[in-house]
């Protein structure tokens, strides 16, 4: 296991003001830069010593990265955004109280003051053995020392693994893509604007890397637009301790009624493989159904089609299925089945 | 900056993972420079082939219009294993060098293909063609040494023409038959570590090091490959080597081409049957 060593590597620090200072400091240094939000992923990396960058870019001092600004079609948020900020701002929570959810649900008080929006859904995986500095596939390797008959995978994916299963962490990221939302990344090359659920890359895409941001790239926003606003939400996490606990497993869904049929509908998991899956199948089947116990229960059912689970963790499978159904029919008309 | 890039295991262990991956554009560009240096001698300093006097006009007579060169099974051998190699190739090498994709699935698949055909080819080589054409024998030495001394100036006697292949085709097939089983065979170890059809993943088959080496090993034949390819592709599509690559697709390749370039007495044809059998016994 790594040794926390508690002093850090030494680094140039930089601690820019302004976006485009960042952006120009973050080209400069290419891939020697490590880009530091609310510094609760980074400082574990550095004081593990298990990753040594050059150069710390301290997105801290950047004041237009923070806020929740009104658009004309819904609302931005700036990647620096505390998770405390998302939680209590009015808009977020009338409008688009799935994130507000989702946010508060977030680690502790201390932690949601530090995190940050943007740094939630770019965190890096909690895999332990990537963690600890090993030389898994993750980290650069060939191997997966989770996925083995011994390895202690009680956390890891059971949905879309390849090679690595370690799993995404994050609980706003579920959230935001039930929202439709979209990040909008400062590129070397001009504005990107991706949805939400582009944003997240699995193993089988790149191994070493859960998101798009290649170096150069700094995520500055996120906008959500309003189609979904006063939707009826469903968020739920499965943690192992609930005052402060990464995810098991957690779902998001964002639905619009007339009466009791699904017009339309957004829904994702998180936890259940290395990116939040959106659970397009599901929302087809669900589309123009009736909202009860019946259609949740299908609906649990689709979503762990072809789930693979693997020493420890196939519980997984029945808590995602369950899951699924709870964020459709509502944890009134779904019952748990084992 | 080293070839292998280097990692410590769970044990404190310094083990080797895999190659380093600048050696992708080494291997792609000696590939380069080779066709270049190649094609330059051949324009400008290259003198017209000479070999000694062989087929007399009778046995030329005797020969069919078109040389049966590859069997049906053997050119179907090729492209599959050309297909795999490339798909092998670029699914390896891509995403190293930033095109993402879902790869491994693809790869391992390849080179299952792959295996299966060279297990085809050794069998169908041995057992159903003539395994040693393919191999360097002495007078593919003797004459070699007799073109480099003529290359340098000096007096030597002519060379024979060629057996059914030319020394630098054998040399380069020994070269594939090196990079391909060590893909090969290592391939099929680590497949054991990825999900596949076959068996039951078990990345503790070795100890850290040895599949460190077995990365490493399985990288090196792999860049080495990419250099093979190219300079393989380049000699397919030079001018004076289109009847070669022709018969790769046809089978055959013309009486002239035969006549010009091959040793009838070293790689031995079948008379046409039109031809009378005195003729055709060389009488």
């Amino acid at each position: 296991m790594a040794v926390i060593r508690d002093i850090m590597p030494a680094f140039q620090l930089f601690q820019p003001s302004s976006i485009a200072d960042a952006q120009k400091l973050l080209e400069q240094h290419g891939e020697d830069a490590w880009v530091m939000a609310g510094g609760l992923d980074s400082f574990d990396w550095l004081k593990d010593r298990i990753r040594k960058p050059k150069a710390l870019v301290d997105l801290s001092g950047v004041e237009e990265l923070r806020g929740v600004r009104t658009t004309a079609d819904g609302i931005e948020i700036g990647a620096m955004t505390t998770l405390t900020e998302v939680v209590h701002h009015p808009v977020v929570k009338e409008k688009y109280g799935l994130l507000a959810q989702a946010a508060e649900l977030v680690a502790s008080p201390q932690i949601r003051n530090q995190g940050t929006l943007g740094g939630n859904v770019s965190q890096d995986a909690r895999c332990w053995y990537y963690r600890a500095g090993w030389p898994c596939y993750r980290a650069g390797g060939n191997i997966c020392y989770a996925d083995t008959p011994v390895g202690r995978n009680r956390e890891h994916a059971i949905l879309h693994a390849e090679r690595c299963v370690a799993v995404n962490p994050s609980d706003s990221a579920p959230a935001l893509i039930a929202l439709d939302a979209k990040f909008v990344i400062r590129t070397p090359k001009g504005e990107r604007v991706v949805d939400a659920e582009d944003y997240f890359l699995g193993p089988d895409i790149d191994i070493t890397q859960m998101n798009i941001l290649q170096p150069g790239y700094l995520l500055t926003a996120i906008r959500i637009p309003s189609t979904w606003a006063g939707a009826r939400f469903y968020f739920e996490k499965v943690r192992d301790r609930n005052v402060w606990d990464f995810p098991l497993l957690n779902v998001a869904s964002a639905m619009m009624l007339s009466g009791d049929t699904i017009q339309n509908i957004r829904i994702a998991v998180n936890g259940a493989a290395a990116r939040p899956l959106r659970l397009k199948a599901v929302e087809d089947s669900v589309r123009g159904k009736q909202r009860n116990a019946a259609t949740g229960e299908m609906a649990g059912k689709l979503a762990v089609q072809g789930a693979v689970p693997l020493q420890f963790n196939a519980y997984k499978i029945p808590l995602m299925r369950n899951l699924v159904k709870r964020s459709i029919s509502g944890v009134q008309e779904a019952a748990w089945a084992s | 900056m080293g070839i292998i890039e280097w990692a410590t295991s769970p044990l404190g262990q310094s083990v080797p993972i895999h190659i380093a991956w600048f050696l992708i554009w080494v291997a792609l560009i000696a590939g380069m420079l080779f066709l270049v240096v190649h094609a330059i001698y051949i324009r400008y300093f290259a003198k017209e082939k000479e070999f000694v006097a062989d087929a007399s006009p009778k046995v030329a007579a005797q020969l069919p219009a078109r040389i049966p060169r590859h069997s049906l099974a053997a050119r179907l051998f090729h492209w599959i294993m050309a297909a795999s190699m490339f798909v092998l190739l670029f699914t390896a090498f891509l995403p190293k060098v930033g095109v993402r994709f879902d790869w491994v699935t693809y790869h391992w698949i390849a080179g299952t293909v792959l295996t299966i055909s060279i297990i085809f080819h050794i069998i169908h080589a041995s057992f159903y063609l003539d395994f040693w054409s393919i191999w360097p024998d002495r007078a593919d030495v003797e004459d070699a040494w007799k073109r480099f001394q003529r290359f340098r100036g000096e007096s030597s006697a002519l060379p024979r023409k060629f057996a059914k292949y030319p020394l630098e085709n054998k040399l380069y097939h020994g070269a594939i038959i090196v990079t391909g089983m060590s893909v090969i065979l290592t391939g099929v170890f680590m497949m054991s570590r990825v999900r596949t059809i076959f068996f039951p993943r078990n990345p503790y088959l070795f100890s850290d090091m040895t599949w460190g080496l077995m990365y490493v090993l399985h990288g090196l034949a792999g860049v080495g490959l990419i250099t093979l390819v190219v300079v393989h592709v380049y000699f397919a599509i030079r001018p004076e080597k289109l009847p070669i690559t022709a018969s790769m697709i046809v089978g055959t390749m013309s009486r002239e081409f035969y006549l010009k370039e091959h040793d009838p007495n070293r790689w031995v044809v079948e008379a046409s049957p039109n031809v009378p059998r005195s003729m055709a016994d060389g009488d």
